[in-house]
C-alpha cells in the first residue's frame, strides 16, 4: 500500500467492553500511516488527536465508530458515537473542563484535556453533537 | 543525556522488558498520572514516569513514540501490560522511589522536561 492519488479509506468499530482495548484503532491507523511513508511528526499529530477521540467514545459513549480517509493533501479521522451528546461546547473546548467520572479518572483519562488536545494537534476539527443523540468528531490534518 | 542503563542505576529500578534497549539515549522526561497531561506536550527520546498502572499507559507511549516507561512507588504492572510493551518496543522499568523523588533524581542528573513543539 502507497500513498497515491486513490483515497485510501479505514473503518474501525470501537468498542467500550474492554477498556483495556481502548486505542487499538488509532494503534492500527498509526502503524498504517507509518507504512504509507507519512512523516512521524504528522503520524504522531494524528495518532495523538485520533486516541483522545477514541479515548472518549469509549469513556462517554458506550463507544462507536471510526472512519478514516487518507490522501497525499490531508488525513481525516471521524469518530462518531451514539453518546449522550456534549451540552455545553464552550466549556468542553476549556483545557481542565471535564464530565468524566472519579472511575474514569482513576484510569489516567478525564482531565479536560480531551477535545483541547485534539484542537491543538489538528490543522481543521470539528465537533456535530446532538444531546441524546450523539457526537461526531473531525479530525483533519494536512500532510 | 543519559543511556537507559544510567538511569535504571539512578532510580535503582528493575528492567521489566527492554533488556536489550540499555544504551538508548534519553533526552527528556515527563512525570505524570493523568494521560492527557502527557498528550498536551510533544517531547523526543522521552521516559516517562508514572504511578498509574493500567494499559492505556503503554497506549499513550506508544502514541507519544515514548520508549522508555518507569512505574514508580514500587508498582509491578501485570504481563498484560508487560506483553503489550513487548510488542510496542517500549522498555518498563520499576523503582520503588515516588513519583516527585523520581523525577528529581533524573533532573539533577541532567534529563530536563523540554518540549519539542511548544
Amino acid at each position: 500500500m502507497e500513498l497515491s492519488e486513490e483515497i485510501i479509506r479505514l473503518h474501525y468499530d470501537i468498542n467500550d467492553e474492554d477498556f483495556s482495548a481502548a486505542g487499538e484503532a488509532s494503534s492500527a491507523v498509526k502503524k498504517t500511516l507509518s507504512r504509507l511513508g507519512v512523516s512521524p511528526e504528522t503520524v504522531k499529530r494524528v495518532a495523538i488527536a485520533m486516541y483522545e477521540a477514541e479515548i472518549n467514545a469509549v469513556i462517554h459513549a458506550d463507544g462507536g465508530a471510526a472512519d478514516i480517509e487518507i490522501t497525499p493533501q490531508q488525513i481525516k479521522v471521524v469518530i462518531s458515537d451514539r453518546g449522550p451528546g456534549i451540552p455545553n461546547m464552550e466549556a468542553a473546548m476549556q483545557p481542565g473542563f471535564s464530565t468524566a467520572t472519579e472511575s474514569v479518572r482513576e484510569l489516567g483519562f478525564g482531565a479536560g484535556m480531551g477535545l483541547p488536545n485534539m484542537k491543538r494537534y489538528t490543522d481543521e476539527m470539528y465537533v456535530d453533537t446532538k444531546i441524546g443523540v450523539g457526537t461526531t468528531v473531525t479530525l483533519i490534518v494536512k500532510i | 543525556m543519559l543511556k537507559v542503563r544510567e538511569i535504571v542505576k539512578i532510580l535503582d529500578a528493575e528492567v521489566l522488558t527492554g533488556e536489550d534497549q540499555m544504551d538508548m539515549e534519553i533526552y527528556s522526561g515527563c512525570g505524570a498520572d493523568l494521560m492527557s497531561d502527557v498528550m498536551a506536550f510533544v517531547k523526543e527520546s522521552v521516559i516517562l514516569c508514572t504511578g498509574l498502572v493500567n494499559p492505556q499507559v503503554v497506549r499513550t507511549a506508544e502514541m507519544m513514540d515514548i520508549k522508555v516507561l518507569c512505574f514508580v512507588r514500587g508498582k509491578v504492572p501485570g504481563e498484560v501490560i508487560l506483553d503489550l510493551a513487548r510488542e510496542k518496543g517500549i522498555t518498563i522499568l520499576t523503582t520503588k522511589h515516588p513519583l516527585f523523588i523520581t523525577c528529581g533524581m533524573l533532573y539533577s542528573a541532567g534529563i530536563q522536561g523540554r518540549g519539542v513543539w511548544n
